[in-house]
This record gives C-alpha cells, sequence and structure tokens, in this order.
C-alpha cells in the first residue's frame, strides 16, 4: 500500500504543476458535493411535505375516532394508532428476551462453531425480505389459530426486529470493558451472576437504544402485516382478534379514490413519521451524549 | 427519563389488559373478499354496530381472497360476487351456501378532458381490452358517438390486479358478447391482460382512473357516484341504450331466481336491463360448529345475515346498489334458516 | 467440558486460562454447588435461545421449500424462465417478476452510486471530524428510517406525476407509475444505506494513509481517488452489494409505484411487478393450489436473490478486515 502511495504521488506531484491539480480538486469537491447537498435537499422535501400534508389532516377527531364506512368523510385512525402501539408490545415482548439471550450466546461463545452458525442464521434472518416474513407467519399463526390477529401481526414484526436487535445488543455487549467480567468471577460470583449482574446492566443504555431502534423499525413495517394483523375498522385491543395499524391505513387509503381517505393517509403517515423520527432523534442524541 | 419510560411501559399493559378485559364482551365477526360491495357493506356494518353493539369487521380485499380465507376457515365469511362453480366446491372442506346480499352494476370510467358522455358496445369494449382500439378517437367509438369530438388520446386501460369478482362479472359479459375475447382471455377472477394497468380493488381502479388521462376502467356503480366519475352508457342485448341505475339493475334480476341464488345476471335479455348486473354473496359455512368457533359467533353470524337481508336493504339504495328482489329475499331466507349448530338450525 | 461458556472475555490477554476459575466455581460448598447448578441452567437457557433462532431459520428455509413443491413440480424449471403467469390456465412462470425485480433493482443502485458514493465522501472525508458532519450523518440516518410505506405515498404523490409528465414528453404511455417510478424512489430509500457504508469505508482507513497521502502534497482529489478509494475498494463494493440485496427485497414502495402488471418489462416507462409486489397483491387471494404454491415459490426464489447478494457483500466485507 505505502508503494502505491509513492506510485500516486510521484505520477501526480512530479508530472504535474500545482494549479490544474488544484483545480481538478476544486471540480472534485464540486462534483461529490452536489449529490450530497441534492440528497439532503431531498430528505428535507420528503420529511416538510410529509408534515405539511399531514397536518393539514390532524385534529381531534382524526385521533380519537374510528374509521367512518367507505366514501362517507370524517372518522379518525384511533383504531390504527392504538393497534400501531399493540403490535409492538407484542413484537417487544416476543422479541427482547430472545434477543438478548441470543446476543449474550454470541458474546459469550464467540468464535465457537456453535455461535457462528447463530450468527449466520441472524445474518439470514436480517435478509429475509419483510413480505416474505408475512407470508409464513400466516402459514405458521393465522391459519392454525384460525384467525387473523393481532398476535400474528406481532409475531411477524418479532421476526423483524430479532436480528436487529441481536446484531446491536452484541455491539452493546462488546463495548462493556472485559475487566468487569473478570473482577466479578475473582469474586467469586458464579458466571450467570456475573452475566446478569454486571454486564447486562453496564451494557444497558446500550441494550435500551437497540430496542428504541428496533421498534422504530418495527413501527413502520406494512408488508409483515397485510396478511397478520390484517386491518380492522373498528378499534379492537382483543389479541385473537385483527388489530389495524397505521402504515395499514397509508396503504389503504391512498389508494381508495377518495379525497377524504388521500388526505387521511398523509396524516398516518404524520403521525408514523413524528413517532419513528423521534425515537431516531433521541436515540442518536443519546449517543452522542454519551460519547 | 428511564422511570418515566418504565411508567409509560407499565401504563401501556395495563391498558391493554383492560382492554382486553373491556372488550371480551362484545360479539365481532370478521369477513372479508369482494371490494364490490364493500361500500354498502361498511355503511351497514357500522349502523348494525350502532344498533347492536356487534362489531363486524370486513376487509374489502377482493373476491378472490374471500374464497380462499373462507377455504382456510380464518374468517367468519366470505364475500363475493362470483358464485363458486360445482366443480370449485372439492376446494371446501365442509358445505357452504351463498346468502345474495344485493345487486350492482360494473360500469365502465373514464377519465377525458371535460368528460363527455359516452355509448359503448360490448364489442368495442372488449377490443379496447384487447389493445385493438388504442385512441380514444378510433373509428369505433367516434360511430358510437356522432356529435361528440374525442381526443386523439392514448386509452390507458386500467384493470383489477388482484383476483376480483368485478374483473369475474366483467370478463364474463365480455366472453358473452366477443367470441375473440372468450378465446384469448377468458373469463374469471384474474385474468392474463392483453395490455394495460393493475390497481388493487374497486377503490383502486377508481383511483387510477382519476389519476390518469385517457384511462377507462371498471368499477362498481358506488365507487362511481361516489367520485362523481363518468360512466358510459352500453348497448345491451335487447339493442338499447342502457345508463347503469338503480332501475335498470333491477330490471336484469327481475326472473326467476334458482334456490341456491347462485345465478349470474349477466347480458340480460331484459329489454331495459343493464347488461353487466351482477349479485353478490357471502359465503358461509353450512355447519358453524368447526375449528374453535362458539355458538355465540355462530348464532351473531346468522342474524347478521337475516339483518342484512332485511333492515340491512334500506341502505342499498343510498349507495346506488339495488335491493334483492322479493324472490331472492325469499331464497335466502331459506338458506340462512338452513345454516346449522352441530346439526341444529340456528334459526328457527 | 464443565467450562463451556469460556468466552473471549477471559482469554484475552491476561495470561490466565479459564480453568484456573474453576476452583472457585467448584468448591464442595452448598452456595458453590447452587451456583454451578444455576450456572448450567443459564447455560442451557442461552444455548435453548440460541437453538431457537437456528430453528426459526430453518423452519423459514423448510416452509417455503415444501409449500412451493407443487408449483416445481407442476412447472419444473420453466418455473424460473416461463414468461407467462396465468391463474386462469394455471400457468406460472416467474420470468417476469425476476426481470423486474433486478431490473428495477440495478437501476435503483446505478442511480444511487454516484449519489451514495459524493454523500459517503463528503461526509467521510470533507466533514470527517466536523460537528457539520455528525449532524448530516444524523440526518442521512433519519432518511434510512422513514417506513417505505411513507416512500409509497411520497411517490404516488410527488414521482408518478413527474414521471407521467416525462413520458407525455416523450410519446410514452402516460400510467405514470412502473419500471422508472419505482427505481426511482427505491434508489432515494438505499442512498442513505449505501452513503452511511461508504463513509464507515472510508473512514476505517488506518489514518498513517491518509496522513502519509496528505505528507506528499497530495490533494484531497488525489487521496480519495488514488488512496483511499483502491483501500476501501471491496468494503464499498460490499456496501453496495448489501445495499442491493436491499432493494431487491423492498416491497411497499415497489408495490405502489410499480404499476402491478404481469408482463415481460419492455421499456423504462412500462408496468411491471417484482418478486415481492405480486406476493403483495396476490397472496391473499391465490385460491387454487398451484397458484398459493406458486406465491411459496416467488418468495423462495426472493429469498434466495436477497440472501445471495447480501452473502456475497458479508464475504467480501469479512475478507476486508481479515
Amino acid at each position: 500500500m505505502n508503494r502505491s502511495i509513492a506510485a500516486a504521488a510521484g505520477e501526480t506531484v512530479f508530472r504535474d504543476t500545482y494549479q490544474p491539480r488544484s483545480l481538478r480538486n476544486s471540480m472534485f469537491k464540486v462534483m461529490v458535493t452536489m449529490p450530497a447537498v441534492l440528497i439532503l435537499a431531498l430528505m428535507v422535501f420528503i420529511v416538510v411535505q410529509v408534515l405539511f400534508n399531514g397536518a393539514r389532516a390532524l385534529n381531534l377527531e382524526f385521533l380519537i375516532a374510528e374509521q367512518r364506512p367507505f366514501g362517507e368523510p370524517g372518522g379518525g385512525v384511533v383504531q390504527a394508532i392504538v393497534g400501531t402501539l399493540m403490535l409492538i408490545v407484542i413484537a417487544t415482548l416476543l422479541s427482547f428476551p430472545l434477543a438478548l439471550l441470543g446476543a449474550l450466546f454470541l458474546h459469550l461463545e464467540s468464535g465457537r462453531r456453535s455461535a457462528r452458525i447463530l450468527e449466520g442464521a441472524i445474518n439470514m434472518l436480517q435478509g429475509i425480505p419483510s413480505i416474505v416474513v408475512g407470508v409464513v407467519v400466516y402459514r405458521w399463526i393465522v391459519v392454525p389459530m384460525k384467525s387473523f390477529s393481532a398476535l400474528a401481526g406481532g409475531a411477524a414484526l418479532a421476526i423483524i426486529m430479532l436480528p436487529l436487535l441481536v446484531g446491536m445488543m452484541r455491539e452493546a455487549l462488546r463495548l462493556v470493558p472485559a475487566s468487569y467480567m473478570e473482577a466479578a468471577l475473582a469474586l467469586g460470583a458464579p458466571r450467570w451472576r456475573a452475566v446478569a449482574g454486571i454486564i447486562v446492566p453496564a451494557a444497558r443504555s446500550g441494550i435500551i437504544e437497540a430496542l428504541g431502534l428496533g421498534i422504530a423499525r418495527a413501527a413502520g413495517e406494512t408488508a409483515p402485516l397485510m396478511f397478520t394483523a390484517f386491518g380492522n375498522p373498528f378499534l379492537s385491543v382483543s389479541l385473537r382478534g385483527p388489530v389495524a395499524a397505521l402504515p395499514l391505513v397509508i396503504y389503504e387509503y391512498i389508494k381508495s379514490p377518495y379525497d377524504d381517505w388521500h388526505q387521511k393517509a398523509w396524516g398516518a403517515a404524520f403521525l408514523l413519521m413524528v413517532f419513528v423520527l423521534s425515537l431516531n432523534l433521541v436515540i442518536s442524541a443519546r449517543k452522542n451524549h454519551i460519547r | 427519563m428511564k422511570r418515566s419510560a418504565r411508567i409509560a411501559i407499565v401504563a401501556m399493559f395495563a391498558a391493554m389488559l383492560f382492554g382486553i378485559a373491556g372488550t371480551a364482551g362484545a360479539q365481532t365477526l370478521l369477513g372479508a373478499g369482494a371490494s364490490f360491495p364493500a361500500p354498502v357493506y361498511t355503511k351497514m356494518f357500522d349502523a348494525y354496530n350502532k344498533a347492536t353493539g356487534v362489531k363486524v369487521n370486513y376487509q374489502a380485499i377482493g373476491s378472490s381472497g374471500g374464497l380462499k380465507n373462507i377455504q382456510d376457515k380464518v374468517v367468519d365469511f366470505g364475500g363475493s360476487d362470483s358464485f363458486v362453480k360445482d366443480s370449485d366446491m372439492g376446494k371446501y372442506s365442509a358445505p357452504i351456501v351463498h346468502v345474495p346480499t344485493v345487486l350492482g352494476a360494473v360500469v365502465i370510467v373514464y377519465n377525458l378532458p371535460g368528460n363527455p358522455p359516452l355509448r359503448l358496445t360490448g364489442e368495442v369494449i372488449a377490443n379496447i381490452y384487447l389493445g385493438k382500439i388504442t385512441k380514444w378517437n378510433d373509428k369505433a367509438i367516434a360511430d358510437l358517438n356522432p356529435g361528440i369530438k374525442l381526443p386523439a388520446m392514448d386509452i390507458v386501460q386500467v384493470y383489477r390486479s388482484d383476483g376480483s369478482g368485478t374483473t369475474f362479472n366483467f370478463t364474463a359479459y365480455l366472453s358473452a358478447v366477443s367470441p375473440e375475447w372468450k378465446q384469448v382471455v377468458g373469463n374469471a377472477n384474474s385474468v392474463q391482460w392483453p395490455v394495460g394497468q393493475g390497481a388493487a380493488q374497486n377503490a383502486g381502479v377508481a383511483g387510477m382512473v382519476r389519476q390518469i388521462p385517457g384511462a377507462i376502467g371498471y368499477v362498481e356503480l358506488a365507487y362511481a357516484r361516489q367520485n362523481n366519475m363518468p360512466v358510459a352508457t352500453i348497448r345491451n342485448a335487447a339493442g338499447n341504450w342502457i345508463e347503469p341505475n338503480l332501475s335498470s339493475i333491477s330490471a336484469a334480476a327481475a326472473g326467476a331466481f334458482p334456490a341456491d341464488t347462485r345465478i349470474l345476471l349477466m347480458n340480460t335479455d331484459a329489454r331495459e336491463g343493464y347488461p353487466i348486473s351482477a349479485l353478490t354473496w357471502l359465503i358461509v359455512y353450512r355447519e358453524q360448529s368447526y375449528g374453535n368457533r362458539t355458538r355465540e359467533q355462530a348464532k351473531a353470524l346468522v342474524d347478521l345475515l337475516w339483518w342484512m337481508i332485511h333492515d340491512g336493504q334500506a341502505y342499498a339504495e343510498p349507495l346506488d346498489y339495488a335491493k334483492l328482489p322479493a324472490p331472492a329475499v325469499k331464497a335466502a331466507e331459506a338458506i340462512i334458516k338452513s345454516i346449522t349448530w352441530k346439526g341444529e338450525p340456528l334459526l328457527k | 467440558m464443565q467450562r463451556r461458556l469460556s468466552g473471549p472475555v477471559l482469554d484475552t490477554g491476561s495470561g490466565r486460562r479459564p480453568e484456573d476459575f474453576q476452583i472457585m466455581d467448584g468448591r464442595e460448598t452448598r452456595t458453590g454447588k447452587t451456583d454451578a447448578m444455576n450456572d448450567k441452567r443459564f447455560e442451557r437457557v442461552l444455548a435453548a435461545a440460541a437453538a431457537a433462532v437456528i430453528l426459526l431459520c430453518a423452519g423459514f428455509l423448510l416452509t417455503l421449500a415444501l409449500d412451493a413443491t407443487p408449483v416445481i413440480r407442476q412447472e419444473g424449471a420453466a418455473f424460473l424462465y416461463g414468461t407467462q403467469w396465468n391463474p386462469v390456465t394455471a400457468r406460472f412462470g416467474a420470468l417476469p417478476f425476476i426481470a423486474g425485480t433486478v431490473l428495477t433493482s440495478i437501476l435503483a443502485l446505478a442511480i444511487a452510486l454516484p449519489l451514495s458514493l459524493g454523500t459517503g465522501i463528503v461526509l467521510g472525508e470533507y466533514l470527517r471530524d466536523s460537528r457539520l458532519g455528525a449532524l448530516l450523518n444524523v440526518m442521512v440516518n433519519l432518511l434510512a428510517s422513514i417506513p417505505s410505506v411513507v416512500y409509497g405515498l411520497w411517490g404516488i404523490a410527488v414521482v408518478i406525476p413527474a414521471v407521467r409528465s416525462l413520458a407525455l414528453l416523450v410519446g410514452a404511455p402516460p400510467y405514470g407509475s412502473g419500471i422508472l417510478s419505482a427505481s426511482l424512489v427505491l434508489s432515494i430509500m438505499i442512498v442513505p444505506y449505501m452513503s452511511s457504508l461508504i463513509r464507515e469505508a472510508l473512514r476505517s482507513i488506518p489514518p498513517g494513509l491518509r496522513e502519509g497521502a496528505y505528507a506528499l502534497g497530495m490533494t484531497t482529489f488525489e487521496m480519495v481517488g488514488g488512496v483511499a478509494l483502491p483501500h476501501a475498494r471491496s468494503s464499498i463494493i460490499a456496501g453496495v452489494l448489501i445495499s442491493f440485496s436491499r432493494a431487491l427485497g423492498e416491497t411497499m414502495a415497489v408495490t405502489m409505484l410499480i404499476g402491478n402488471a404481469t408482463r415481460m418489462p419492455t421499456s423504462l416507462f412500462s408496468l411491471g411487478n417484482s418478486l415481492a409486489s405480486v406476493i403483495a397483491s396476490q397472496f391473499n387471494e391465490a385460491a387454487s393450489d398451484v397458484h398459493r404454491s406458486a406465491m411459496m415459490g416467488l418468495a423462495l426464489i426472493l429469498l434466495f436473490i436477497t440472501l445471495l447478494a447480501g452473502w456475497t457483500g458479508r464475504k467480501l466485507m469479512h475478507r476486508k478486515v481479515d
């Protein structure tokens, strides 16, 4: 590599005069800055447009009323707000314990073959397209239970969250200094106690951040819910029955021919985006603060 | 921050538990399928909820989806605007019954500058969807519409991307009037379209046609009316130009009804009948004690069905669906009475 | 074998071997015994969790493979290269959707690559340690967290009308939705991932290399073009592949924008379907056994293509690290 520096430097420094090189450098700077500015402008455009269009749909009725029959203006999306919260809670309950144990396994057993197999499985899970997760959960839960259900939707989201959580929690565990574990063991603590009492608490903030990011991701997923949570025009909190969700409402309403529902789709997108973005912002602020 | 987060989580769980306890009493029913009658169904179910407290969740996913869900037994009832053929009965693990609910019309909607009134024949519609007529000012269309200035725009054919009873009825009509259609495309809930663009559900087709200048599509009359879309007048088998409306739909259904109500109203001989009128059904298992269903659930289902063919009919006409004719109601009553729980009829 | 859980924590540096700790754990006291038992139990719980995850994975493959068997038995290899997808005649060839998936993803990649390279270089080189860079990085990450369905919504409102005007301009059918619209939105969606990965790749270059290059009097352009990019090349290719695998499996935005036509796409403006979008729009209604099996077959193909791209990417990434 050092040779390549020398070669590259040799070519450029000695063959060229300074001016064309400086010019090329400035052009390069412009060339790379333009796309960066374009992307950031686009991002601002998207966010502002969703916020702007969505804000016009927001009112009290939108937040506390249920869906109206097709083509009747009015009503709200309370069923979807509650549904999304419910799905998140179920998905968290299902995925969090398994993810934490999985991350601990990877951490404690790292380097072993079993850990490598688990890592492969996690990587594969992460690569599974979300629509495929929905299809398989339909086969596993909806058909045997004989009903679309919040439980099935939550399970599908849990499978989406699982690999993300394992990956991020493992990173959090890695940041705990090795000496903590050694000290705990040296004091005569059994391993489970060292892990549960020292390692996990030490990695706590990282684990909570991981959970936050996992939730932010799961909250916006639509495809896994289409064949599992299914949707519901009524407010429902039954685990065994179908529930609505904000992303499903956005998808259903924007396809419809009703202007009022288009407006409500933007409103639902507003709520979803504000939730997801603020969760992400809080977490990145925390991270930066800690560092 | 941490404490408040913890409190929030605990509160959320508590709310969920209370919620579960709170709704355990309320009867809920789940249905899915045809989007053709979805506007009137959601209206009926809203009224039914106010009258009885029973919540009926109807998801307009398309007729094929409704049939598949009832096969999988994951819903209480399926909605379909195509009846199950004898050859397909084998896909159901137990006998099913068809309960007719309302009549509707598949109408041709379009999006042209100024939206002039258009007259079309089945033949011309078939040729448009076969890709043989590609411009709005094609001679075949112009000849039917003397005095109307047609633009030289490309025709954008919009069709249903999901399996749909609306598609079934539409393609059944085209197959009846165009031998070429019958041979090239055929008649089913979803077919391989030679040209055009797909959209999901009636709502999606209506939405797409509204978006695209030069588009043509087929939807239930209610969707066209709700969105103030122009609707083509069509020549029926008797040679009359018929506008789809309540009386022309009812006229198409004036004949006799078979006991199981499985009848195609397509291409009617009635002089004033609209040629693409269609009946729509709810499909349920005759024996209701299957899976983990309770008797209460089964009873709630037949009560709903009974209400829909009687009191519920009042909601049809304001939304441009035709009420069931008297012979159809009679047949439906007998069908609902034949639904059983462990061999015992649920309604007497 | 008693100490199966010995991890890197115990093996690092100190020179003590795990066995040294055995004396403590194996003490013949009451607490020692329960501790040892609890440790065993702890170990078992961890192993069970790991096994559950692995089983979950295997279950996915098994379910898809079993359910896809009928269509593969009926169509054979033609399931992969057949161009007919007709539920009426029960012919199922997945090529139009494979083409739609690969085409939209490659187009998206082609659009996203220059944008991501620029953004990645700005964030990873020009604004490497600045506050502004950190802020912009947070913003790019936020862009990555916007849900897919919101991108679809935005695409319907902004991209489709724009593409429709373009289509009218060049005389293509004015659908608006189609391959191009889907690719454009897809590219916006993968830029954040790709530029983050490129930024990381550039930041992970040994500082000595960068300093050396500057010490030799290189301009930033020469340093990036001659030293940094070549050094980070395989990480960048890996990042591109990982982003590609994301694009392949993306469902909602594509379903909302691609037009849902079961034909081979023939131009940028033609309507199409990706594997994911067909499943999204047809799964719930596939009533015949073969149609349903065909859906699972599509899911299997999609899974295979996605995993292949992701796996190749990760292999390259790891080779770089080693």
